[in-house]
């Protein structure tokens, strides 16, 4: 597909310390979070104005998933946006928390692990033809995300264990896989689910759920997750012939492979003889470059995937990261880990170094510690700040998300009962109208805009609001009302008889 | 930064190295203003973390997600 809806799903860790008493558990801290979505939606699960989706899930986790996006830009802002939108809540549940008694910082953490080893998820959607042959997508696919994690991995300190030392691995999540493909997501994790709950028009897609991937922190990581799997899939889906990397045995290969900072873990593959990742990247990125040559780039991005996909590589195979160091989430931890267990003289398991490992990604704008990296300068980033602040408030303008956000803004506008998902647009009133919209590549559709006028003439009063008068809203700018209602005279006067 | 011969340190007459010894310094100076830059960074990240590291790690328990 030349243009492909992708989003993001992440689950966010959540924790309470730095008070006078020990920090309230997870689930009544996410209660506090969720205070301000609850009042505007009555509800713990919303659709929001810039029309994604927030939520509490299982086990408490504060969950934001992107809106459909078709420009790994617009997606990039959106889900850091998420960061945002979870820092604004935690923000007023602290103060909802002091008030109550508790002391203390809430901390929203965008990492893949806890201090015990329970797991949350950074789940990619793909839209993908249904046409695309499985066992082909597989066979090719899977080796691509085993070994993708030397490139996008957000790194982690491993503490000890009675069979290894402290030591530094290019993955969170690797630890957590425990199957190839399969169905399930907490009870078994598969690295892809198959699940097939496409939200649009089940004949012409399918919806490629990627469980596999670590939360990135930096742009500059998630262009090249996003991108270089779109590319990828480009290939499984036009049938070009993409070589043989089919893996002996997918889990062993991901945990030899994550815990093997020097790249040189060799995994087998199915048809005889043993790879590095290394080996398999480099013969994928060939692949895709020639592929590119041939068919052309579908995207103004396509070169700088390309060239950061080659930069890792050759990082990961030297040795020498420094090229890295302002790029790859694992690699810009890792120099910030090194730096301060030299400087201090600490060893590797070292509860500091531990404690950076997760303050990594935590997502407070200046308490966070990749933040602060990027405010001096030592990680890059792809986009302006205030492209991020707008994605706070704005669906995606070319995808069904324009759709749905103008939909549940106008509707909460007007003072009118409505339901939606990523699919449904509902009236409360209007039952029989509801409208399904199943192409999630369409941002326009006229039976959206008789629905709309169905809300009476007033809706022609409406006003979009500029993000000062968003700010200036009492609620969490994310959940900020768009449209303003004009006065009734503002209506043109009916024509006199 | 200093444009002037500088010696080096183990003496020598060789003009040629004068030059280098230079660009020795220059790349020191360098170095150092890194190194201040990182140990003011590295300060700045110490004050914002929690101060007692162990409690704030045992103390970030989640359950499982998905």
């Amino acid at each position: 597909m030349d243009r492909r809806v992708i989003g993001v799903e992440t689950e966010f860790g959540i924790t309470h310390a730095g008070g006078t008493h020990r920090g309230l558990p997870p689930d009544e801290v996410a209660r506090y979070l969720f205070r301000p979505v609850l009042r505007w939606g009555r509800s713990s699960n919303v659709f929001i104005p810039n029309a994604s989706r927030l939520y509490l899930d299982v086990g408490s986790h504060p969950e934001y998933a992107t809106a459909e996006c078709d420009d790994l830009l617009d997606l990039i802002a959106s889900d850091r946006a998420g960061e945002l939108i979870m820092h604004d809540l935690a923000q007023r549940a602290e103060a909802a928390m002091a008030q109550d008694g508790f002391d203390g910082s809430v901390y929203l953490l965008k990492n893949n692990v806890d201090s015990q080893g329970n797991s949350y998820g950074s789940h990619e959607n793909y839209l993908i033809p249904r046409t695309t042959h499985f066992r082909r997508l597989s066979t090719i696919l899977l080796p691509f995300l085993v070994t993708r994690q030397i490139m996008v991995g957000a790194g982690r300190l491993v503490p000890a264990t009675d069979e290894s030392d402290p030591h530094y691995a290019f993955s969170q999540r690797a630890d957590h896989m425990w199957e190839g493909i399969s169905s399930a997501t907490t009870r078994s994790r598969p690295i892809i689910n198959t699940r097939d709950e496409p939200h649009s028009d089940a004949a012409v897609h399918r919806r490629l759920h990627v469980i596999v991937g670590d939360s990135n922190m930096s742009e500059t990581t998630s262009l090249l997750r996003y991108g270089a799997t779109d590319l990828v899939l480009r290939m499984v889906e036009s049938g070009v012939p993409v070589g043989d990397f089919e893996l002996e045995n997918p889990i062993s290969a991901i945990r030899h492979i994550s815990h093997d900072i020097t790249g040189q873990a060799a995994v087998k593959i199915r048809n005889g003889g043993e790879q590095t990742a290394v080996d398999i990247q480099a013969r994928l990125l060939d692949r895709a470059r020639r592929f590119v040559r041939e068919n052309g780039a579908h995207h103004e991005r396509v070169e700088q995937i390309f060239e950061l996909w080659e930069r890792t590589l050759q990082a990961v195979a030297s040795g020498q990261h420094a090229p890295i160091e302002r790029d790859i989430d694992w690699a810009i931890k890792k120099r910030l880990l090194t730096d301060v267990a030299e400087r201090g003289s600490l060893p590797m398991g070292h509860p500091k170094l531990e404690q950076l490992d997760m303050a990594y990604h935590d997502v407070h704008p200046t308490r966070g510690v990749f933040n602060l990296l990027a405010a001096h300068g030592r990680a890059s980033t792809q986009l302006q700040p205030e492209r991020i602040q707008r994605a706070i408030v704005d669906p995606p303008a070319t995808t069904r998300a324009a759709l749905r956000g103008r939909f549940l803004s106008t509707a909460r506008a007007m003072g009118a009962e409505h339901t939606v998902d990523w699919v449904h647009h509902k009236l409360v009133d209007r039952p029989l109208d509801a409208l399904m919209l199943k192409d999630p590549l369409s941002a326009e559709d006229p039976r959206l805009d008789t629905l709309l006028g169905r809300l009476g003439e007033r809706v022609a009063t409406l006003s979009e609001q500029t993000l000062d008068q968003r700010r200036a809203q009492e609620v969490p700018l994310a959940l900020s009302e768009r449209y303003k209602l004009g006065h009734p005279q503002e209506l043109a006067e009916p024509p006199l008889i | 930064m200093s444009t002037q011969p500088q010696k080096r340190p183990q003496g020598g007459n060789d003009d040629g190295a004068a030059p280098e010894a230079a660009a020795t310094a220059g790349a020191n100076a360098q170095a150092q203003k890194r190194a201040g830059e990182l140990d003011s960074l590295l300060d700045e990240i110490d004050s914002v973390l929690e101060s007692n590291a162990e409690e704030f790690v045992k103390g970030f328990v989640q359950k499982g997600g998905e």
